[in-house]
């Protein structure tokens, strides 16, 4: 009786475990095979098994800077993206009262992405650009007598679309999550003697936790991964981790670019790790 | 010419073999190749029903020439657009998704010694004699071509159809049939300039700090970078076309330090960026291609694309035929491309600044005010318009750099691969990250 119990629960799991083992692990491992692979010039990848795509990357210094400006602007992005994200959800869940009122908000929301990525990121350069809408105004209205270099081409302007094109991958999850508090816990915490912000701090943020994280691990990975976004909005004036990667292969150099995505898997790994130390989701979810 | 060492197979046995290598993946031919698998003297397929798949790079690989080609040659040509990291790649790691390569001369070094291609057998290519002899023979206007870079005669010969590297001195194959090519120089805002450009050097000046950008794409930006870095005598070379080690650091060290003094207000990857930051006035000076200036002017704003005195960057396209074509697919292959050279399209890149590989046939496809403006630098005696019919010239101009002769008489280096190259591309990674 329990060895057939235990049958079902394999198959039960097996779909699932198959879908990972072709999508994930399979081409992670290709990956990881590939990263100790030689490259020779114009030829592509050798078979061998070599260390010194890993010693490439690790002993230049500009890989360092790239990792470094990579999580720089994560970080930004995270903390900005958690600001706009816990409070747009807050005003959806608590204060906005009719129900109907809150999801159609909350559709609101998405309506940006019902264009494409690119059009959303481009469609900053006219606003943000020299001769562009803000610089015009400011100028119209005599508040600068040049126009804001800094608006366009530069890390401000890579911020301002991550915000733009990353805030909702954070409310989606903290709305989910809030939408889950009995609004009985909150009334019962002002009956305690909590103040306002008692109730945010004490009750809303740690029953929030679960949304948090997950929206932190898409950030943080969408962030990451990006070199597409970052090379557009900064005129190509900055570079990401990821951006290391696409350069490698504009010449074959499949084994260092290998080498590279490795090493921002397991970057990628330790940060979600560290986010799930701090919440753990399995247990929230499970309430 | 030197006859070649080697004779072809006969086309039997060689096709056969070739398709049973698991050539002709493109679906549509799947049941054809399998008629022919099993009979090789089977050739009931009409050549009516062969798609051919022409893939580039975006300046050269225009869907209103697969149009026409369609419209002429009574079979299907496709085209497939990709930017120069996925050309190589696609050709090395996918070849069998491409019939037609339209490729720069640079990327033959790395696709040609892994043996994607077949020779082009110039016997079969009927206007051969009247190709530009910068690419068949490595002279032009009687002067000996630039050999700085690659220049295209270096790369142009093989030894047999399917020898995987170069010949020195022409021979019967091809590494491919010469296509479009341009001398590049930079573009300016002549009404936002303020003064005479007249060197590469320029592209560096103080005065246009924040106003200057240059193509992120590295083969080519380290030409543009290169060309003006010698010109305001800050780095010094041996052969511009390769580099060493010394030069590379050198050289992107000095971007680095124009980079960090806010130089640049942009790097530019694609072409519409390019005519963005010209159009919207962002940039005043920067690297450019020749229709991203047409572009521009399209758009009423003022551009020049300036000749200046060291000379142009020169590159040049040409059609290499996949490896995996055979039979009536390689047969129409070179149908295709005795068309390509044929006229229609040589009209019609004109008019987006490119030349042809075999100009004399354009001329029945452009007005003799067109031919006067491109090739022979008369003033446009009409209004001069893109290929999709906006105005860019008016009557009485002159084509930005003269003639044909006199723009390709100064070609100073080409687009390349060098040496080095690996050592290159991670390098303008620093430039970029810096």
């Amino acid at each position: 009786m329990k060895k057939n119990t235990l049958l079902i629960t394999y198959l039960q799991v097996a779909p699932l475990f198959l879908v990972l083992l072709l999508f994930v692990i399979v081409p992670l491992a290709l990956v990881v095979a590939v990263s100790f692979f030689r490259y020779q010039v114009l030829v592509g990848l050798v078979p061998d098994f070599t260390f010194k795509n890993y010693v490439d990357i690790l002993s230049n210094s500009t890989n360092w800077w790239l990792y470094f400006s990579t999580i720089k602007f994560t970080v930004i992005v995270l903390a900005i993206t958690f600001v706009l994200g816990f409070w747009i959800s807050y005003f959806l869940v608590f204060h906005v009262r009719n129900l109907l009122t809150a999801i159609g908000l909350f559709l609101v929301c998405t309506v940006p992405f019902w264009t494409s990525n690119i059009i959303r990121m481009i469609s900053w350069r006219p606003v943000l650009g020299r001769e562009g809408l803000i610089n015009s105004a400011l100028l119209k209205i005599g508040a600068v007598d040049q126009p804001l270099e800094w608006l366009l081409f530069s890390d401000f302007a890579v911020v301002v679309a991550y915000v733009h094109l990353f805030t909702l991958f954070m409310i989606v999850p903290i709305f989910n999550s809030m939408a889950r508090i009995d609004p009985a816990l909150l009334e019962a915490a002002y009956d305690g003697g909590a103040s306002r912000w008692g109730v945010v701090w004490n009750v809303v943020l740690p029953l929030s936790k679960t949304g948090i994280a997950l929206g932190a691990v898409f950030v943080v990975t969408l962030v990451m991964g990006d070199f597409f976004v970052i090379s557009v909005m900064s005129g190509g004036l900055s570079g990401s981790a990821t951006s290391g990667i696409f350069n490698d292969l504009q010449f074959l150099n499949y084994p260092r670019a290998a080498a590279s995505a490795v090493i921002l898997v397991i970057i990628v790994l330790m940060i979600a790790a560290a986010i799930f130390r701090l919440v753990d989701v399995r247990r929230e979810l499970a309430q | 010419m030197t006859q070649p060492t080697k004779k072809p197979t006969p086309q039997g046995g060689l096709t056969r073999r070739n398709v049973l290598k698991g050539g002709a993946a493109m679906a549509g031919l799947a049941a054809g190749s399998d008629i022919i698998r099993g009979f090789p003297t089977v050739w009931a397929q009409n050549i009516k029903d062969v798609t051919l798949n022409h893939t580039g790079q975006s300046y050269s690989t225009l869907i209103d020439i697969a149009r026409q080609a369609s419209a002429d040659l009574g079979f299907k040509v496709e085209m497939s657009v990709t930017d120069h990291p996925g050309m190589t790649n696609r050709i090395v790691n996918d070849p069998t998704s491409i019939d037609i390569a339209d490729t720069e001369i640079w990327q033959t070094k790395v696709f040609v010694p892994l043996g994607k291609t077949q020779c082009v057998d110039v016997k079969r290519i009927t206007s051969w004699d009247k190709m530009t002899p910068l690419y068949t023979q490595g002279v032009f206007a009687g002067n000996e071509v630039s050999r700085q870079g690659d220049s295209p005669y270096e790369i142009m010969y093989r030894e047999s159809r399917d020898a995987t590297s170069f010949h020195d001195g022409p021979t019967e194959w091809a590494t491919f049939m010469p296509g479009v090519y341009n001398a590049d120089t930079l573009g300016i805002r002549p009404d936002l300039v303020g003064r005479e450009i007249s060197s590469w050097g320029d592209l560096l000046d103080p005065a246009f700090a924040g106003k200057a950008a240059i193509q992120n794409i590295p083969a080519i930006g380290i030409m543009d970078a290169i060309m003006a870095l010698e010109s305001a005598g800050h780095v010094k070379y041996v052969d511009k076309g390769n580099l060493t080690r010394e030069e590379i650091d050198q050289t992107i060290g000095k971007l680095i330090e124009f980079k960090k003094a806010g130089h640049w207000r942009a790097l530019w990857n694609t072409f519409d960026e390019s005519v963005n930051l010209m159009a919207s006035g962002e940039v005043v000076i920067q690297s450019m291609w020749s229709p991203a200036v047409t572009a521009v002017k399209a758009q009423g704003v003022q551009c020049v694309y300036q000749p200046l005195k060291e000379g142009y960057r020169g590159w040049g396209n040409g059609l290499a035929l996949m490896g995996h074509l055979e039979g009536i697919r390689l047969d129409a292959a070179y149908e295709y491309l005795n068309w390509y050279v044929s006229g229609w399209v040589g009209g019609f890149i004109a008019k987006q600044g490119y030349y042809i590989s075999v100009p004399e046939t354009a001329k029945a496809h452009l007005t003799d005010n067109e031919w006067g403006f491109f090739y022979d630098g008369k003033a446009a005696t009409d209004v001069i318009t893109s290929p999709t019919g906006e105005k860019t010239n008016e009557a009485g101009e002159v084509r930005d750099g003269g003639s044909y002769e006199e723009r390709f008489s100064k070609v100073g280096v080409w687009n390349c691969l060098m040496d080095e190259a690996e050592y290159q591309y991670a390098k303008w990674n620093e430039f970029n990250a810096a």
